[in-house]
């Protein structure tokens, strides 16, 4: 087993423990040891052409994944959160299970997809997919805004995990693009839940249905 | 190449109007200008090309997909340009004068972009020969005629009339773009002329493009059912853009849809039959709701219909010589169409400017509001008289000549096409009949409310005659609905190059026919000019007769009554109610009558109005329902933006499993 599959393995984990856990804090630390553990993808999935780019695309995700989000995260919660709890739809074990059946359904689907030859692991493709759809289906069924945040950012990783996989055919320029996107994205909701907060004493969305139209 | 400098200078003009935004008096002159050197600078190729000379073109790269800028100017072209540069230019003259009490109020800036816009998109669409490049202009030409219409945007109702004109021209688009769509899939090719060269083979299809130019291209011109929009925008635009609009604009339609049928191969008969249907529905309909309207523009609006009907109907007997092989049927068919283009753009571009005119100098175009004009107003009631007789179809005047031809076509026609195609060709002429017979009724009516009589309210009292800027155009039109028709059997003659790029006759046989259908027009000339040296002579009689004896000037009207008031004329309705008593049941006119009571009764009164058939029967429920059904997807929007992200995610997992059925 080979480093960027020790790596695949921890998003797998880390996923899953993001869909079983119940206090916010807690689920922030995990996306953010997952933004550092994909931060050191791109060293490890192409070591035999290391060069100077890809240590800057490292250490700038993991500047990025690790820290930044994290503290604004953590920001968001001790100014607006009352309680630290994630407030589900879907229960935690019936979320873990659904995400033991997403991860299947990727591998599955993954054997039937035409695939790249130069991806850095066969395990690549399925466990990206998975975080894509985990990061879904936990924007789905929890309540809390900040949850909604850090499922984005999960889906983001999958994505993010596919491109770098792929590094050697997508430019440096692409991967800062899908950084700085997520920069901003992150920017403007810690701001709103910040606002929504202040204007309405609490962030749950499913109170912010009188919003519609 | 004129016509390349004049699209320039178009464009030129366009961009400098937008530059001077301020309120400032010199935009008008500007973008006028522009249109006046633009459209006498386009005229010199299109006189050239209409009078035998040889077909130009320009072929530019255009780096839109599909997309080539090609341009041809060729006899058919040519024909619908010529009225389009010669109405542009007036209708810019007259819209100096016509804009003049907007200035200081509003920027003209945009108004007269939007004009120089309309007016190079126009000549885009007549000369186009890519599909991508003619669709571009049409586009073009419908966003800046919207823009155009809702001028006075601030009032709700001309807010609305936009809204119809916007949705009508771009469903008549969708249908434009299946009809390209399927012609560049038969033909593998974007070009007009390789359309042409190759023409669409298979039966079926043909029928269906046919189907789909009637009513895409007859959205645009108008034709029964699809008119809606001509009654709402007209009243809404401005007067000089109304003409531009009523005038060129709708026949671009007609250009678009005898431009197709040079693609669709041999034309079965019943294309033909069912041209002459929509002309005669549009025709006589048209002039029907015509005549039941109090509102000036209005009425004039309903004539376009009624004299696009007219247009299909020619072209509808062309066709039919195109179907049985007939040349006379050919050349007096589309001859009489394709000169009725030319005499329509003069006479409603002149009716138009009138009743301009009149809205300016009283303030209202409702009928009933007005009446005495003539005394006020001498110069535009006489130009609207010449051009209410043209538009009737009476004799001296341009109306008439293009009416004979296709009169000329169906009676040849019925003593050629035998029992099954003499009976059509009979409803036609009688249709035709009572077409020109209701169309004289109204214009009875509008001429003899609007400036006959005595004033009926304020309104009409205070008015004053229009400016030179004004007049100058109503005067040349006037001249031109004259002379078109006192010359006819040589303006007949002009039709010659038209009329064999259309029907791809010999040059012999369409001399040959032209000349034949250029004799009794000759003699019905004759008879009228001694008509009018006769009119001429009594005059003068009467002159001589009343010289040296008193003549006194009583109150119009008076009829030997102490105390006469203007309210004792005939209104717009009473004038027509015997016929629309007769055709209550299609008019459907809505009648509120309060009844004279008692001795000596205080109150009564009486409303008539007459809503659109179609708007109301056909499109006003008809787009309530599409309304509810689209109401029905609101159900979806529920609020928590959960669900709005399983709807993505569920979309996405549906399009991956659709990957791997």
């Amino acid at each position: 087993m080979n480093n960027t599959n020790i790596i695949l393995v921890l998003v797998v984990l880390t996923n899953l423990k993001l869909l079983g856990s119940s206090r916010l804090g807690a689920s922030i630390r995990v996306v953010a040891m997952q933004g550092v553990v994909l931060g050191l993808l791109p060293i490890l999935a192409h070591t035999n052409e290391l060069s100077v780019r890809f240590a800057v695309l490292a250490a700038g995700t993991i500047a990025l994944k690790g820290i930044v989000f994290p503290w604004f995260l953590f920001r968001a919660v001790w100014e607006a959160e009352v309680t630290r709890e994630v407030e589900p739809y879907v229960g935690y074990v019936t979320s873990l299970l659904a995400g033991v059946l997403i991860l299947a359904v990727s591998f599955w689907m993954c054997e039937r997809l035409p695939m790249p030859e130069t991806l850095a692991s066969s395990w690549l493709a399925p466990v990206a997919f998975f975080s894509i759809f985990a990061g879904l289906f936990l924007i789905v069924s929890r309540k809390r805004a900040v949850s909604q945040v850090l499922g984005f950012l999960v889906l983001e990783n999958g994505v993010y995990a596919f491109g770098v996989g792929l590094a050697p055919h997508t430019s440096l320029l692409v991967e800062a693009g899908v950084l700085l996107d997520v920069f901003v994205a992150v920017f403007v909701m810690g701001i709103t839940i910040f606002h929504i907060n202040r204007e309405f004493d609490h962030i749950e969305t499913n109170r912010l249905n009188t919003l519609k139209d | 190449m004129g016509l390349l400098f004049a699209m320039a200078i178009l464009l030129l003009g366009a961009m400098a109007v937008l530059a001077l935004s301020r309120p400032d008096r010199n935009v008008s002159w500007l973008g006028a200008g522009s249109v006046v050197i633009a459209s006498v600078l386009g005229c010199v190729p299109v006189i050239q090309v209409l009078s035998g000379g040889s077909i130009e073109a320009v072929r530019v790269p255009w780096p839109v997909p599909y997309g080539e800028f090609f341009l041809v100017l060729d006899p058919l072209a040519a024909w619908f340009l010529f009225p389009t540069l010669l109405l542009s230019a007036l209708s810019a003259i007259y819209g100096v004068g016509y804009l003049r009490v907007w200035q200081g109020r509003r920027s003209l800036g945009p108004v007269w972009f939007f004009y120089c816009v309309l007016v190079l998109g126009m000549m885009l669409v007549l000369l186009a020969r890519n599909a991508v490049l003619f669709l571009f202009a049409w586009e073009l030409m419908a966003v800046a005629s919207f823009f155009l219409v809702t001028f006075e945007y601030e009032r709700e109702a001309v807010r609305e009339a936009g809204w119809i004109y916007f949705v009508a021209t771009h469903l008549g688009t969708a249908f434009l773009l299946v009809f390209f769509l399927l012609t560049a899939r038969e033909t593998g090719s974007m070009d007009f002329t390789v359309w042409a060269e190759k023409g669409i083979q298979t039966r079926g299809l043909a029928d269906i493009l046919f189907l789909l130019a009637i009513v895409g291209f007859g959205t645009k011109a108008g034709f029964m059912p699809f008119h809606v929009w001509l009654p709402e925008a007209h009243p809404a635009a401005p007067s000089h853009v109304s003409a531009l609009m009523s005038g060129v604009m709708i026949k671009t339609g007609i250009y678009g849809l005898l431009r197709s049928l040079t693609f669709l191969g041999l034309p079965p008969l019943w294309w033909g039959w069912l041209l002459i249907g929509i002309g005669l529905t549009s025709g006589v309909l048209g002039v029907l709701f015509a005549l039941a309207q109090h509102d000036l523009k209005r009425l004039l609006a309903y004539h376009s219909v009624e004299n696009i009907g007219i247009i299909a109907l020619g072209i509808g007997v062309g066709l039919l010589g195109v179907s049985t092989g007939s040349p006379v049927l050919m050349v007096v068919g589309f001859g009489g169409g394709l000169l009725h283009v030319l005499n329509h753009a003069l006479f409603k571009g002149l009716l138009f400017f009138g009743a301009g005119a009149v809205l300016q100098g009283t303030g209202t175009h409702e009928i009933d509001h007005l009446g005495g004009l003539l005394k006020r107003m001498p110069w535009t009631a006489a130009t609207f008289l010449i051009g209410a007789v043209a538009i009737s179809g009476l004799p001296p005047l341009n109306g008439f000549v293009s009416e004979f031809l296709i009169f000329l076509g169906a009676f040849q026609g019925g003593a050629t096409l035998g029992a099954a195609g003499a009976v059509p060709l009979l409803a036609l002429i009688a249709g035709l009949a009572l077409i020109g017979g209701l169309a004289a009724a109204c214009f009875t009516k509008a001429f003899g409310v609007v400036f006959l009589g005595e004033p009926r309210t304020e309104h009409a009292s205070h008015t004053h005659e229009t400016g030179w800027a004004m007049r100058l155009p109503m005067l040349l039109l006037a001249a031109g609905c004259a002379l078109i028709g006192l010359f006819a059997p040589f303006v007949v003659g002009a039709l010659q190059a038209v009329l064999e790029n259309t029907t791809g006759l010999r040059r012999e046989v369409v001399r040959v026919n032209l000349a034949a259908a250029a004799g009794p027009l000759a003699l019905v000339v004759i008879g009228t000019v001694a008509f009018l040296l006769l009119l001429v002579a009594l005059f003068l009689l009467r002159r001589g007769l009343l010289a040296g004896r008193r003549v006194e000037q009583g109150v119009t009207w008076g009829c030997g009554y102490v105390q006469p008031t203007a309210r004792m004329q005939y209104t717009a309705s009473s004038f027509v109610q015997p016929v629309t008593t007769l055709f209550r049941w299609l008019l459907g006119t809505h009648r509120r009558l309060q009844r004279p009571e008692g001795i000596m009764p205080a109150n009564a009164s009486l409303t008539t109005e007459t809503p659109d058939l179609c708007h109301g029967n056909l499109y006003r429920p008809g787009f309530l329902k599409v309304n509810w059904g689209l109401s029905q997807l609101r159900r979806l929007q529920r609020g928590p933006v959960q669900l709005y992200v399983l709807y993505i995610a569920v979309t996405l997992i549906v399009l991956l499993a659709w990957k791997f059925r």
